[in-house]
């Protein structure tokens, strides 16, 4: 027997299975920490979780709700400051994968996370760049998970918040950056990976039950289907429990009431 | 050298932060300086520039409260919630008042801090590059390496007028320690003119072990203790973070009206942190 599974959990666990054992993973918070926590507690045990707050090595069992929760550096192999993160860990070129989410992306998967409108006049002011903008720049590899619409994927970003594939084709090493930038986008109705050449989002692996003219029309710009299409592989009765459980701990630990005032002898 | 003065929190702004003033009160998600915040609101100061990487709840309050005139910063969010709803109302329509931005990334706002920190002019690092940030932040600017001709980005030093935070413990001559997520507040105390620390306790001996994050007493212009004083932020050791409040701060701070009841009666209302936490204990038992 089958069992049901939203498109959430299609995408996160899709996006898990892109991260291997053993890498080294920067982790942004919300779908990105799920997903990378699930590859963790799945096919990836060795895998090393790294939060730019300060923990390296973080192994929570709840899903953290911020990204710099007690539950991650009580768990990690090591705590270090945030000039230490960003100079010494980041920029020192040890992150293998950088894991990302967006409010917006466009074709060279480029995303935006500052701004919906105008910068000086926003319709809709977003949190901003935090790490993005040097995760994507100096991690070996970039993933890219975010919910599939025509708000989401555009033909033209408000704001370049973070680099992907810049203009397409060698656009990345020509401003010379060494990594390979944006190698998938998971949503939740299927995967996007650049081509080889012009580095344009191309629709690769569709998830099951949806269409590809779903995918297309949920699509901002004319999108690229590859011409032999992939269906991604239903989420196992163990993945979908493993994230189940994540995401069971997480409710528990932010539904507790207003703890009363530490006393102190 | 002189040691740290150990103070009344309300002494503690009221000597060292003054209207205009150039403020950062800083903590990555963990040992947020809450009631120092809260303190700034009751004493009704305008003006400021408030700095921060990761403005979030209390910053948001700063600014519904009309305390801010310029925000220097790199993420501004509700984590893992969604938006800062007076941030945005501020940005978005000049309520209470404009805000002023200047924009940055994690890694761009740690080389300013460390930069201060270290008494440079400014900071540098690998960054920015293919963002449209310095576009809009003219304070972004690149340069040569002289060494590799590299091209780097420099953001300006930065130097507060005062920095606040929030740690575990002091000693009773003000020597401060702190552990866990401890973010970037040992360059933000060091960058600034004087630093002011609130703790959980002081303690007769620190017992810090070697290499411990210790500020000297005499690296800092104020201690003042405030049990639990980083509510609803955590104090790794003493308290955990009370995620459920920051998801309740999305309904409180969503419209004018129902932030103003609650800082009017919650804030405003009460004369210290503690009877903060009092006033909010009242209202959940009543609701």
């Amino acid at each position: 027997m089958l069992e049901e599974y939203t498109a959430d959990e299609m995408m996160t666990i899709a996006a898990a299975r892109k991260l291997h054992n053993g890498a080294v993973c920067f982790v942004g918070i919300g779908l990105p920490s799920a997903a990378a926590n699930l590859a963790r507690l799945s096919h990836a045990p060795d895998i090393v979780l790294i939060y730019e707050s300060g923990p390296i090595g973080a192994k929570p069992s709840v899903l953290p709700l911020s990204i710099g929760d007690g539950e991650l550096s009580e768990t990690a192999d090591a705590v270090v400051s945030i000039p230490e993160m960003f100079s010494y860990w980041l920029q020192g070129a040890r992150i293998d994968v950088g894991f990302l989410g967006a409010a917006q992306i466009d074709r060279f998967a480029n995303i935006n996370s500052t701004v919906i409108g105008d910068y000086d006049r926003p319709a809709t002011r977003l949190p901003g760049a935090g790490g993005a903008p040097e995760i994507a720049t100096f991690s070996k590899e970039v993933l890219i998970t975010l919910r599939h619409s025509k708000r989401s994927f555009v033909e033209k970003l408000d704001f370049t918040t973070s680099g992907g594939h810049f203009h397409g084709g060698d656009s990345r090493r020509r401003m010379g950056l060494s990594g390979k930038g944006p190698t998938a986008v998971i949503t939740d109705l299927g995967i996007l990976t650049p081509d080889p050449e012009t580095k344009e989002l191309t629709l690769t692996s569709v998830h099951p039950g949806v269409s590809i003219q779903q995918i297309v029309d949920a699509t901002g710009w004319p999108l690229k289907v590859a011409p032999e299409i992939e269906t991604t592989a239903r989420p196992t009765a163990t993945e979908l429990g493993v994230l189940r459980n994540l995401h069971a701990g997480s409710a528990r630990s932010q539904t507790t009431t207003i703890q009363p005032s530490p006393k102190y002898s | 050298m002189s040691l740290a003065a150990i103070l009344s929190l309300h002494e503690a702004i009221q000597e060292f932060v003054s209207d205009g003033a150039t403020l950062a009160l800083e903590g990555f998600t963990h040992l947020i300086p809450f009631a120092a915040g809260h303190e700034i609101i009751r004493q009704g100061r305008r003006g400021l520039t408030l700095i921060r990487m990761t403005p979030d709840l209390i910053y948001d309050q700063l600014i519904g409260a009309g305390c801010a005139h310029k925000l220097v910063f790199s993420w501004g969010g509700n984590p893992g919630v969604g938006s800062l709803h007076r941030f945005r109302d501020a940005v978005e329509n000049g309520w209470p008042r404009p805000l002023e931005l200047e924009e940055h990334s994690h890694a761009g706002m740690a080389a300013a801090y460390a930069a201060g920190a270290a008494n440079l002019p400014f900071g540098v690092l690998r960054g920015y590059l293919g963002t449209d940030l310095p576009k809009y932040n003219p304070r972004i600017k690149f340069f040569e390496c002289p060494f590799t001709g590299e091209r780097l980005a420099a953001v300006p030093a930065i130097r507060p007028d005062v920095t606040v935070i929030h740690a575990q413990r002091a000693d009773q001559r003000g020597n401060v320690l702190m552990w866990g997520v401890v973010g970037v507040q040992k360059e933000a105390a060091l960058a600034a003119r004087r630093a002011i620390v609130t703790v959980e306790e002081i303690v007769d001996q620190l017992n810090a072990p070697a290499n411990a994050l210790v500020l000297p007493s005499w690296a800092v212009a104020a201690v003042c203790l405030v049990n639990g004083g980083a509510f609803p932020s955590y104090a790794q050791g003493y308290y955990a973070r009370d995620n459920a409040f920051y998801k309740q701060w999305d309904a409180i701070s969503r419209e004018r009206r129902s932030f103003q009841t609650w800082i009017e009666r919650h804030v405003l209302g009460t004369k210290d942190f503690a009877e903060f936490r009092k006033s909010l204990e009242a209202a959940a038992a009543n609701a």
